[in-house]
Parts: structure tokens; sequence; C-alpha cells
């Protein structure tokens, strides 16, 4: 075992230790871990298995079933465009095909410097300004194609 | 006494730049000179009129709105200080057409208070309904509740004193209340804005909710898309606790009641209250089979309330004014009022507040003004991403649960979206079968199979191979669907992609659809 997978190890179980008291924990504890590493790292899901007395497989299948949490890291910033009707009723179609153009990644994918990550999002809540958008969890409200020009110009890709 | 000035921190006003508009007025008023206190309250939900800022002057309250960063030196100059005239000025903010026009009972302080202040939230007579709550047995209160004709505000209208009568009366030594704050549905921000807005009045509402049925823990289950209204949320919890309205003596009174805030993590289908509460108990996201009810068996298998954010929010005013007065708004067996959130290419989007029975016209072309873009209105869809899709000729349709059921549609969280005469109605019906199958739990198989099928079936019709065939397909397949799905997402994704093929058949002859690779 590597000391970077042992080091990882010590924080994640101190996570769990630190959330163990809670009812139904695992959820806490993995965005826990997503926060502090940006993703589930490899080795964590082993941990959690051993502190809370559940099989890898168990862990494994709450982890992956869930769009949030991440095995790889994310890119530098994270731009998050709303894809649900509200937004599609004022061009959120158009203005997730130019983001994609311009980053060229498609959905969830990060761009080849790492710079960017480009994912979907199905409501942020902001319907009566559409469309909206999350850049590094700030939000955007009526992102026009100039718009998101500027945030991807601010973001540097 | 400094000057009170107003600029919304609600996730919708920072979204359209509110953060900005609060720095600016801070800055100039300190090179001004002018002694400012810059609260950052709640959004009254006029969204075309954000960031709306409101100056507390002798004459009341007035609005200045939509105001960015680069007007604020304007705004000093035309004295908004005082009220003074200036080309953004809105005159008083409770006559506003808009505001004016509505009953507000559930969002009554929203916008009003400091939303973390609770003596903002009692100076508006907050924590009236609690204290009186506290005076009466479980039973009264539940009664109370049933006579007021509230039902499950979360989309299927189910009465919440009966839910509440069931969870009291189960023997158990932990009961538990769930709000489920997990708004998902696109069109609907009502959860968000309240707990954004007056957290108080859902934490008020909890309370009351564990008074009724015995539950001496709450939990508000919510989505990581609501960053901000976690963490006031989580703010105004700690202020309930620090001032002994939360905790082990609730006002002094010896009863018990404590909540926290659980986050998800981007699964529509947690929204499903069986599917919630397998999240919470940190599992998949799968939905239950029922029965049991989860107010029998529910979190950790004990009995369990499961109340959409608005269903508890409306519980204080109830108990504060009384059941009659909240039920003698409404009409039909929907009764009191209810937050319609209007929403997508609408000239005036934001969170209306009204007693059940205006028709879907009013609302659309009356109080949303019609469309941003200035084009004809060609659909509207009525309760999310499982709502259907109504033509302008179903626009005499009153808002009220039967009604929409009667035309085949439902009002769920009272999410309405509109489209101009631009949508492709073919794409919206695609588009609903690739989210449920992006979202299906996957547990029953009409959701999880069905779904990729019905999108490759309207690949085909619009390709045009055998059209009469695969519409034939796609109706049998959405009956299917609707008759054998566990839950509402596989149960009613029909309701999008039949209300399309029904009142919109144009759109369904062969075309190419507008829709990029995945």
């Amino acid at each position: 075992m590597s000391t970077k997978i042992e080091e990882h190890s010590v924080r994640v179980a101190a996570i769990c230790d630190r959330m163990a008291a809670l009812e139904g924990p695992l959820l806490p504890i993995l965005h826990e871990v997503q926060e502090e590493f940006g993703h589930i790292p490899e080795g964590a899901l082993q941990t959690i298995s051993k502190k809370l007395n559940l099989s890898r497989a168990e862990v494994h299948g709450v982890a992956s079933f869930y769009h949030d949490f991440r095995e790889e890291k994310a890119g530098k910033h994270v731009i998050k465009i709303c894809r649900a009707e509200a937004c599609q009723a004022m061009g959120a179609d158009d203005l997730g095909d130019h983001a994609k153009s311009r980053l060229k990644v498609d959905w969830s994918q990060t761009t080849s410097d790492q710079k960017v990550t480009l994912e979907p999002v199905f409501c942020l809540g902001l319907c009566a300004c559409a469309p909206a958008a999350m850049v590094d969890g700030k939000v955007v409200g009526r992102v026009s194609k100039d718009r998101m020009n500027r945030i991807l110009d601010e973001v540097g890709a | 006494m400094s000057i009170k000035v107003y600029v919304p921190l609600d996730s919708g006003s920072v979204a359209l730049g509110a953060d900005d508009v609060a720095t600016a007025i801070a800055q100039k008023a300190t090179t001004a000179g002018a002694d400012v206190k810059v609260v950052r309250n709640g959004s009254f939900g006029m969204y075309w009129l954000e960031p709306m800022v409101e100056v507390e002057t002798s004459h009341g309250r007035v609005a200045y709105g939509p105001v960015k960063p680069e007007d604020v030196d304007a705004l000093f100059a035309a004295d908004f200080l005082t009220g003074g005239e200036h080309k953004l000025y809105l005159g008083r903010t409770e006559n506003i057409p808009f505001l004016k026009s509505q009953t507000r009972l559930t969002f009554q302080r929203c916008g009003f208070i400091d939303p973390v202040s609770l003596e903002d939230y009692r100076a508006y007579d907050g924590l009236t309904g609690l204290k009186n709550a506290l005076e009466m047995t479980d039973e009264q209160i539940v009664q109370s509740v049933t006579d007021s004709g509230l039902r499950g505000r979360g989309g299927a209208g189910f009465p919440t004193g009966i839910k509440w009568n069931t969870v009291r009366q189960a023997p158990a030594e932990q009961k538990y209340i769930v709000c489920n704050a997990d708004e998902g549905d696109s069109g609907t921000f009502a959860d968000r804005m309240i707990m954004e807005g007056e957290p108080f009045v859902l934490i008020e509402g909890m309370i009351i909710a564990g008074l009724a049925t015995g539950a001496t823990k709450g939990y508000v289950y919510t989505r990581s898309e609501y960053p901000a209204a976690i963490r006031i949320m989580n703010e105004a919890i700690e202020v309930a606790r620090a001032n002994g309205v939360l905790g082990e003596n609730i006002l002094g009174s010896g009863k018990t009641f404590d909540m926290e805030v659980r986050m998800g993590a981007g699964a529509y289908v947690c929204g499903e209250e069986t599917s919630l509460l397998n999240s919470m108990e940190g599992k998949r996201g799968v939905v239950r089979a029922k029965p049991p009810l989860p107010a029998l068996e529910g979190f950790m298998g004990r009995p369990t309330v499961v109340n959409n954010v608005i269903s508890l929010c409306s519980v204080p005013v109830i108990l504060e004014k009384g059941a009659d007065y909240y039920r003698d708004f409404g009409m039909g067996r929907s009764r009191g009022t209810i937050p319609i959130q209007i929403a997508g290419n609408v000239k005036h989007g934001g969170l209306y507040e009204v007693g059940f029975g205006l028709t879907l016209g009013e609302i659309v072309e009356q109080i949303g003004g019609g469309t941003a873009t200035g084009r004809p209105i060609k659909a509207v869809q009525v309760g999310g991403p499982l709502g259907a899709y109504f033509p302008k000729e179903l626009f005499d349709t009153p808002f009220d649960y039967e009604e929409f059921a009667k035309r085949d549609g439902l009002i769920g969280h009272a999410g309405v979206v509109v489209f101009d005469d631009t949508v492709d109605l073919m794409k919206q019906a695609r588009f609903a079968m690739e989210f449920c199958a992006i979202e299906s739990c996957g547990k029953c198989t009409p959701c999880r199979i069905g779904s990729i099928r019905g999108t490759e079936v309207v690949d085909k019709l619009a390709r045009g191979e055998d059209p009469e065939l695969q519409i034939e397909l796609l109706t049998d397949l959405c009956n299917t669907m609707k008759f054998g799905s566990l839950c509402a997402l596989g149960g009613f994704t029909p309701y999008p992609v039949m209300s399309a093929l029904t009142h919109f058949p144009d759109d369904f002859k062969p075309h190419a659809l507008d829709i990029a690779a995945e």
C-alpha cells in the first residue's frame, strides 16, 4: 500500500469517526470525503465500509448511485448548465451547445488542460431567470451566449 | 439612526447580481458619508425586478429595481435614501400590483424580514402558531390541520391532517418529521425561496408537526443544488436553538424537538418520499414498495411524517389564524392558498401566492404577462418534468387538483413553465423520456427500460419510420409505464409525452429533431 493511500485512509477514517453518531451517516460522510479530496479517492470505500460495518460493494453502490459523487477529480473550474425545461424555454440547449463547442468537450467531461469541467444540471431553482448556470458554486441567471463567453474567458478557457 | 437598505440574498437575486449591488451600495454609502445599514432579506419573488433594492423611509418601504451595480451612483444622486424619484423607482413595495394582488399566507413574511433574525420573525407575529399549538393537545392540533383542508403541496395532494393522525396513533419510542425539500422539478423554486427567505416558518411548522404526532426529531432533506438554502437553514436552526425555540424546552414548555439539515447528492428520484428515506438512511435512493406506509415504517423503520416544505410552512398560519380562516380560501377540494411559480419564457416570472381557482390563462397571460420573447405562447407545462403540456385551448382550466386531473394533467408542486411558438413538442416528449432514463432509480422495469425505449420510439418517429406504428407503440408504452411503474417518475412521465402527442399532433410529423449528440 502506497503512503498516499495510507494517508488518505487516515483522513477518511477521521471523517467517519466525526460523523458516526449521525443517523444514516453514509451520505454525509461521502459528501465530506468529496469536499476534502475533490472526489471519492481510491481506498476510501474500503475505509468507509470497515468503519460502518458495510460491505465495500454496498458503499460502492451508494457512491455510484448519486450524480454528485466523482471517481475522478474535476477540472480546476466546474461549470454547470441547467438543461431542464424552464431553461430550455429560454434557449438552454443552444447555450449548452455553445459551451461544449468552445470548450471542445461533451457533457460531464473535462478540458484536456484540466481547467474546466462542464456538467449538466437539472434545475437550480432559478427558473424565473433562465437560462441558469452555476460557476464554481456561484449562481448565474439569464445567461446569454455573451455572458457565457465572459464566464469562459474568466476561467481561462 | 442608520437608514436600512434591503438587498435580497435570495439565490435568484444573487444570480442576477445582488451581491455586487449590495457591495456597491455599502461602498458608496461609506464614501458619501451616509449612515446606511444594508440588510440582506429574502426575495418577494418578482424576478424581473431583481435585484430589487428597498429603502426604509418615513413613508414606508420603497423599492427600486432591477438595480445593477452601475446604477448605484445615480440612485444616491437621486436621493433614493429618502425615497427619491429615479427611473427604477417602483413605489412602495406593498403596492406593487404583482405583490398587492396576492394572498400571502405561507409567504407572508418572505421578503420583509432578515431571514435569520428571530427578532424580525417575532415582530411579524412569527411563533404565534407554535404558541397556540403548545396550549393544545396533539389531537386538537391534528384536528385543526385536518379541518383546514390542507393537502400535500409536494404534488400528491394527500390530506396533511390524515397523514399526521396516522403517525400520531402509531406507537413508537421514536418518531420523525421529515421535510421533503428535494425540490427537483424544473419550474419550481418555492421551497428554495422560503428556506432562503423565511426559514423560521419551516422550523415552526416542523415543531408543530412534532407536537401533533409525538415526534421529537426532524430532518430537512434538501438538494446539493441549493447551497444557499442549506447555509441559511443551518444558521436559522442554530439561532432557534440558542433562543430556546428548538431543543429540550420549546419556548419554556418542557417539550422537546430538534432538527437538522441533510443534503442529497443530485438524484431527482430522491424527491419521491420512500427513495428519500432510503437516501437519508445512507442507501441508494431506490424507491420502496408501499405498504408499509412511511407513516408507520419510515425513517429507520419508525413512524415518520414526510411532508413537503410548503405543506409544513402553511401549518403555522393555520394554527395562528384558525382552520376556518385558511379553509375559506380556495375552491372545491383544494383549500387555502398555493404559491404558483411562473417560470420559463415569461415576462413577469416569479412566485405568486393566491387561493386555488385562478385559470391557467389568467396565470400566464395576465399575471405572467405573456412570453419574455414577445412571441405567442404555444404551450405551458404545469407540474414539473412529470406534468402535462397544456395548449391555449385549455387555458380556462382552474388551478385546482381535481380540475387539472380531469384534463389529464397535474398541478404537482405548482410550477408553471411557459414556452413560446418556437418550441418543438416532439423534442419535449423525447426529453421527458430521456430525463426519466437519466433519473430512474432502476428498481422497476417500466421506468428503467420503458424510458429508454421511449426515446428510441420518438427518434424513429422523427425519422419517419412507419409513423403510425410508432405512435401506437408510444401510446402503448406510456400506458405500461403509467400503470406498471412503482412511483411517480415512471408513472407520470407519460403525462408530458401523451399531452404533447394529444394536443400538438402536428409536431409529431417526421422532422429532424434539433438535438445535439449525447
